[in-house]
């Protein structure tokens, strides 16, 4: 089984600095596009391949990149960003990929920016990831000095300015447009959409924003071809997917496996199943922003199609598990007062909505629920629905919380019954 | 003022962007690594620097939870409280934690030695529950390694 993205990353140690990954093939890719591609096939390659971003999304990002004005008359400075702003619950891919294989993230968005004829770059990193600003660092000014960036990059023609910017630490700089905002030293809140950042971004110019994931399977795209990548899934979205599990399993972890491995698989196999006395009850499938899934839709492949079908969604990939002996409700409290606490406050529904379902979750956990609060709930579901808000934050904190009242009522309701937690 | 090291390290993130204010994150990180917190005066001479307002400037500053805008203890605790971790125990560790220290999240010890505050998910869901303290991240903690730990701060 191949691990493009991950076979050279051993954990614990240091990642391969340039001469190392020059000798896995490093920057290959990079000397092949500026050797004689055009940006078009660069971008046109992509497509081809089917890659859709990691982030959570899941937009094809070949088509993503196709909507930024080119040519001649195309505005400039256009930007690319590697958005390695992971601050989603359960989530620990990006930091796995950052300090394994920061070579890799930079020949990646040395590509994307020649796809799209950018100008500079900037890795956005989340201010905890201290480690990993180390090693992007470093892997920057290796990057340079080699030639890889700079003025008139291995004789190309081609000029490309690449920055590490670190955050200071809000979920909200994250998202997309609120991620424009936070470079350009403004408070971290959404923009209207259209226009689209692909038209004006960054100081109101053409910008992509890449997930540092859906960036680091480039360099093996572009070095083996769209076929290879297809081939490597199991099923219909290509390429593989970094799986995470969290919660009480025997092996919590992350693994590189075909796009579209059974759901069960990774718990089962990978996660090695349930610890001795916990039964599993439910999970996330991609991340805090996802419905919860139930044990029977294991067999359900890790994919955008599959979890879609089954009622959630594939998110960033990381399963978060919970278990017999863990309360639904609680859970799902500390969900949302997440969200709350990281709602920016630009929309009214999710400014005064979000602290308000954590607010009745919070009573019903405690057991001072009220007749009427799960049709509140199920009410601001409603609300915070895709639609009244800029962003998706409101949209993705609604997820689990509308599952939750679907797959765990008997839950709530023997909570506001009894007038208390049956498991506290 | 700023401080003529500050200055410095400030110009360096300049030399990044095309725009001043786009440093204004960074430059708030400098001021904060350098004093401890950023104090009003010192939003203001930054704001200033940076051709910002000083309100223009707060309001990015209050943005963040990790620009602090009142004075710390010397070593600041970030214990994750997502769901991972409170899955795994958080609650526990909290409770531990407030307790040893005589304070509740977002306060500081009376001898000054630590701020507890609580964080995001600190991506370490595989080894939680985790906290970090200043730039150190744990993982897999127990009350008791968390004794061990903190033993080793001033």
């Amino acid at each position: 089984m191949e691990r493009p993205l991950t076979e050279n990353i051993r954990p614990g140690e240091a990642p391969l600095d340039l001469d190392g990954y020059e000798k896995t093939g490093g920057y290959q890719a990079v000397r092949k596009v500026l050797g004689g591609m055009a940006p078009g096939e660069v971008t046109e390659l992509v497509k081809e391949s089917g890659l859709r971003g990691r982030g959570g999304a899941g937009f094809p990002t070949g088509m993503k990149w196709s909507f930024v004005p080119m040519g001649n008359d195309a505005p400039h400075p256009k930007y690319l960003l590697a958005n390695a702003d992971e601050m989603e619950p359960g989530t620990f891919k990006d930091r796995f990929l950052l300090e394994g294989a920061p070579h890799q993230l930079i020949e990646g968005m040395i590509l994307a920016a020649f796809a799209i004829q950018a100008d500079v770059a900037y890795v956005f990193l989340r201010w905890a990831y201290k480690l990993a600003a180390k090693r992007v660092e470093k892997a920057i000014s290796e990057a340079y000095r080699a030639g890889y960036l700079g003025k008139n990059i291995l004789g190309s023609g081609y000029s490309l300015e690449m920055h590490l910017h670190t955050s200071a630490g809000r979920y909200m700089a994250g998202e997309e447009t609120g991620l424009l905002n936070a470079m350009e030293g403004r408070r971290a809140t959404p923009r209207s959409k259209p226009p689209f950042p692909q038209i004006s971004g960054l100081w109101g110019k053409p910008t992509i924003v890449n997930n540092v994931e859906t960036l680091s399977n480039l360099p093996h795209i572009v070095a083996r071809g769209a076929g290879w990548f297809k081939e490597l899934s199991l099923t219909q979205d290509a390429g593989t997917k970094l799986y995470g599990v969290s919660g009480k399993v025997k092996s919590p972890g992350l693994w590189e496996l075909p796009m579209g491995t059974p759901l069960r698989q990774i718990l089962e196999e990978h996660a090695g199943g349930m610890r001795d006395g916990f039964k599993l009850r439910g999970f996330l499938p991609g991340g805090a922003s996802t419905d919860f899934l139930l044990q029977d839709q294991l067999d359900v492949p890790a994919d955008f199609r599959g979890v879609e079908a089954a009622g959630s969604r594939l998110g960033t990939g990381a399963m978060i598990v919970l278990d017999d002996r863990t309360c639904p409700v609680g859970m799902v409290h500390n969900l949302e007062a997440f969200f709350a606490r990281e709602s920016c406050g630009w929309c009214t529904p999710c400014r005064d909505g979000l602290p308000w379902t954590a607010q009745i979750l919070q009573a019903i956990e405690e057991g001072n629920g009220r007749p009427g609060d799960l049709d509140r709930l199920a009410l601001h579901c409603r609300l915070l629905a895709p639609g009244n808000t800029y962003c998706a934050l409101a949209a993705g904190a609604v997820e689990p919380l509308q599952s939750a009242l679907k797959l765990f009522r008997a839950d709530f309701q023997q909570h506001l019954a009894d007038r208390r937690c049956p498991w506290s | 003022m700023l401080s003529e090291a500050e200055r410095l390290e400030i110009e360096t993130e300049l030399a990044h962007y095309d725009h001043k204010r786009a440093a204004c994150v960074e430059a708030l990180k400098i001021m904060q690594r350098h004093r401890g917190w950023v104090s009003d005066d010192s939003l203001r001479d930054l704001a200033e620097y940076l051709e910002m307002t000083p309100d223009e400037l707060d309001g990015v500053a209050t943005f963040y939870n990790l620009v602090f805008r009142k004075p710390l203890g010397r070593h600041t605790i970030l214990i994750c409280d997502s769901v991972s971790c409170w899955i795994m125990g958080y609650e526990n560790l909290r409770q531990h934690l407030t307790a040893r220290l005589g304070i509740d999240l977002g306060g500081t010890t009376a001898d000054g030695r630590f701020t507890l505050l609580p964080q995001t998910c600190l991506g370490a869901c595989d080894h939680a529950p985790a906290m970090m303290v200043d730039e150190e991240l744990y993982q897999d903690l127990t009350p008791e390694r968390i004794d061990q730990i903190l033993a080793a701060y001033e």
